[in-house]
């Protein structure tokens, strides 16, 4: 293979914002599957949540409210599908389901007057002295803020599902419902709280796609993010850290696979393309280790 | 009998009533405790000794009736108000999360935890004052039933609790650990806590409890002094009636039916125990009892025999046959039949109806299956047969095995495998959660079967009712199979020894 048309440094830069929607995403679902509930419905939030944050952000010119109403959005699908699943009981697979086919048309439907409209623009930040060092500046330090916000979220989600006891109550929950309901912690409150906050994260996820990434809106805007998101987290063994490694891993073949296209590298397209899927999967297969939460996808029912 | 020494009485429950649709679980219970008593709760399964601690720790609403705890109306919302007024639990079915370590278990289990730093701290000096080991590092997945115990208690001491209650504490544990257990309970007591002891196990209670309250369908029937009571008059008064006493014919042992040499198999379960060079054999007329306490291998064995393990070729034998290979229905085929612990979804399938379960395993041996297609007329004539000859109280065979009580599901899924006629029977706790009269039927039926020439293993972690039953006797301990010994004239402490387990216990000096 040949290189030399390919800028390490850049390309190692645009790893960090390729891998922030897959991010996003995926540590929300972690959050999520922690409590004991699987979620299918992360590609229907996503896509709600970037077709959202881009009206908003147009009809505002303010990326950073975009941001916002994008979370709101998609914490909003997310309490529809908390409601059906922990209030009504319903199949969560299904549901999930549902979710995202939901999503996907409800998207479509709202961005009809959106198609090819650009993005308002959301400035990269130059972080004053740690930008300016040379080499890991632009790789590191010299971002939009997203970037930033998606790390402090993953490392905020480490330091709370480990050190506080909002998050041991969150893991016993999911762990064994029936335990947890027995020692008094309301089952159906933590994980209406965790769904919800899985659904703001994909929202963001979303509309870090149509305002940052693309910078546009297009129809099937996330083209399968949501379900590599899923993927992520189930192979990250659930866990902050390797969620972080899988998200970036992604990120770094997506990027790497594109610029090679770019390079005319004699590999069909198609297997570039496939490329990033294969690479994460097979990592993070080889590197998976430990359990999923006991009670995850059971339906919790607070018997007599 | 609630009016005298209210001055005395720790907590006073007066006239609680709880009914859910179709059945009052608890009438007017009243009775009362005292600083430094260890009182006893009997009944029946289904006699409301678990809403009547529900109630207690705040799960369960009254529908009316008061409660009093040091002289102040006492009325939980939730666990959390009961825990902090000073009622500590040890659950019946262990309330702990296999993923989390010992200290993170006992941290949920608390109001107000300090750091996990000082926690652990704190749990090794409680364990150590009450001679408890334990070590809060460890992952409670990796922790035998006694010391998952042990979680459980410390969790409830650290909170210095006035009254304590401890759901058959006992079930999961050899006689040496309920040894300790008793030591740590009378230590307790001692220093002024009301322990509310329930279980099964009445010569237990004649042992360690100074009053007993005995419930039968939700109503207070009888007080006693356990010291002073039988315990057959005990269990008659929780009855209601005479109990049966299984008798056994002594049979002389017939042909060699199965042969187990050298089983060593891995466990499919995350947390379970691999089975380690297991030898058995069983003749005609045998019955063989294995004890041991929970998560030593039994679901494992059990499996393994039924064919739900394969087993490598010349480990297992049926009549000089090798069978290590066979899957279940094969060696239903053959004769051999099996009955899991798990009546929900193990043995019986919930929500398919009697008749579609007793096709379920007897599709072979009763021939309810003409080319391929189920006999439905033939299939309702079985299970009819056997709702009849096992007294299995159901309105008919087309409810659902799910609407069954635990006892009459028991019945009903023991009868079955007895009426295919099997060579070879391996049940694994047949009277787990059973009621007395129900268990002694059962054990009877499992006797009768043996005394018409074929060979019966039970798995159970009932030493009573093992020593009742079996001709010899074995245990299970991490997996690995003692050498089986005639039943007859076995003490409790050569049982306690093959039990084993008891290697890392101390008992607590009071």
């Amino acid at each position: 293979m040949e290189f030399g048309s390919i800028n390490p440094v850049l390309l190692l830069a645009s790893l960090m914002v390729a891998a922030t929607p897959i991010m996003l995403a995926a540590i929300g679902e972690l959050v999520v599957e922690r409590s004991g509930v699987l979620n299918l419905g992360v590609e229907g939030m996503m896509i709600v949540g970037s077709v959202l944050g881009f009206m908003a952000a147009t009809g505002t010119e303010s990326a950073w409210l975009g941001f916002v109403v994008a979370a709101l959005g998609g914490a909003g699908l997310a309490l529809l599908f908390g409601v059906l699943t922990q209030f009504f009981l319903s199949n969560q697979v299904a549901t999930g389901l549902a979710l995202t086919l939901f999503g996907l048309g409800l998207a479509s439907l709202m961005g009809q007057g959106y198609l090819g409209v650009k993005a308002p623009s959301f400035p990269d930040w130059h972080i004053p002295l740690l930008g300016d060092i040379p080499v890991l500046g632009p790789i590191v330090f010299q971002h939009d803020p997203m970037v930033y916000v998606g790390l402090l979220i993953v490392g905020g989600v480490w330091w709370f599902l480990n050190k506080t006891r909002g998050g041991l109550i969150l893991r016993a929950v999911g762990e064994n419902h029936e335990a947890a309901h027995g020692l008094g912690y309301s089952v159906r409150r933590v994980r209406m709280l965790a769904i919800m906050f899985g659904g703001a994260c994909a929202g963001l996820g979303g509309a870090y796609l149509s305002l940052v990434r693309v910078p546009t809106y297009a129809e099937g805007l996330t083209a399968g993010a949501g379900w590599i998101a899923l993927a992520i987290v189930v192979f990250a063994s659930w866990k902050p850290g390797r969620l972080l490694l899988g998200a970036y891993l992604f990120g770094g073949v997506t990027v790497l696979q594109l610029n090679l296209q770019a390079a005319g590298v004699a590999i069909p397209v198609e297997y570039l393309s496939m490329s990033p899927y294969i690479a994460t999967i097979l990592v993070l297969v080889i590197m998976s280790a430990g359990g999923a939460p006991g009670s995850l996808g059971k339906t919790f029912h607070a018997s007599r | 009998m609630t009016q005298a020494g209210h001055d005395r009485a720790l907590m006073v429950l007066d006239g609680l009533t709880k009914a859910y649709p179709g059945v009052v679980a608890n009438k007017d219970v009243s009775f009362q405790m005292r600083r430094g008593e260890v009182h006893a709760l009997l009944g029946e399964n289904g006699a409301g000794k678990s809403t009547l601690v529900k109630t207690i720790y705040g799960l369960v609403k009254p529908d009316s009736g008061t409660m009093t705890l040091e002289g102040a109306a006492f009325a939980p919302g939730d666990p959390h108000a009961a825990r902090q007024a000073g009622i500590a639990m040890v659950f019946q079915h262990f309330s702990l999360f296999e993923a989390l370590d010992v200290a993170e278990n006992v941290a949920l289990g608390m109001e107000n935890p300090p750091p996990l730093r000082d926690l652990a701290q704190r749990i090794r000096d409680v364990s150590e004052a009450y001679g408890l080991p334990l070590d809060p590092a460890r992952t409670v997945g990796d922790l035998s039933a006694g010391e998952r115990q042990r979680v459980e208690i410390i969790r409830c001491l650290l909170q210095d609790p006035k009254v304590l209650i401890m759901d058959e504490p006992t079930s999961v544990l050899t006689p040496q650990e309920v040894e300790i257990l008793f030591e740590t309970l009378r230590k307790l007591r001692d220093e002024g806590t009301a322990i509310l002891y329930i279980s099964h196990k009445l010569e237990e209670i004649r042992t360690l409890c100074d009053h007993a309250t005995i419930l039968r369908l939700g109503e207070v029937v009888a007080t006693c002094d356990p010291r002073a009571t039988s315990a057959r008059d005990m269990a008659e008064m929780m009855v209601g009636g005479s109990l049966h006493v299984p008798q056994r014919d002594v049979a002389i042992p017939g042909e060699m039916l199965m042969q187990i040499k050298g089983l060593s198999v891995k466990s499919p379960a995350e947390f379970g125990t691999s089975l380690k060079s297991i030898e058995i054999d069983v003749r005609a007329g045998d019955l063989l009892g294995i004890g041991g306490v929970a998560g030593n291998g039994q679901d494992e064995l059990l499996a393994a025999l039924s064919g739900e393990i394969t087993a490598p070729r010349g480990q297992i034998f049926f009549s000089g046959q090798d069978i290590g290979a066979l899957k279940p229905d094969a060696r239903r085929s053959l004769g051999i039949c099996a009955a899991p612990e798990e009546r929900m979804g193990h043995a019986a399938a919930p929500d398919m109806s009697l008749i579609e379960n007793a096709a379920l395993t007897g599709r072979k041996r009763k021939g309810l299956t003409t080319k391929g297609f189920i006999d439905w007329r033939k299939a309702r004539s079985f299970a009819e047969e056997i709702i009849e000859r096992f007294d299995v109280r159901t309105p008919g065979a087309g409810n659902a095995a799910r609407s069954l009580s635990g006892g009459n599901l028991q019945k009903f899924v023991i009868g079955r495998e007895i009426l295919q006629d099997p060579q070879v029977l391996i049940v694994n706790q047949p009277t787990w959660g059973v009621d007395a009269s129900a268990a002694a039927a059962i054990r009877q039926a499992l006797l009768d079967l043996a005394a018409k020439g074929a060979a019966v293993i039970v798995i159970s972690q009932d030493l009573d009712e093992l020593m009742e039953i079996s001709t010899t006797f074995a245990a299970l301990n991490e997996g690995r199979l003692t050498k089986p010994r005639p039943a007859q004239g076995l003490t409790v402490d050569e049982i306690g020894l093959m039990l084993g387990g008891a290697h890392d216990m101390e008992v607590a000096d009071v």
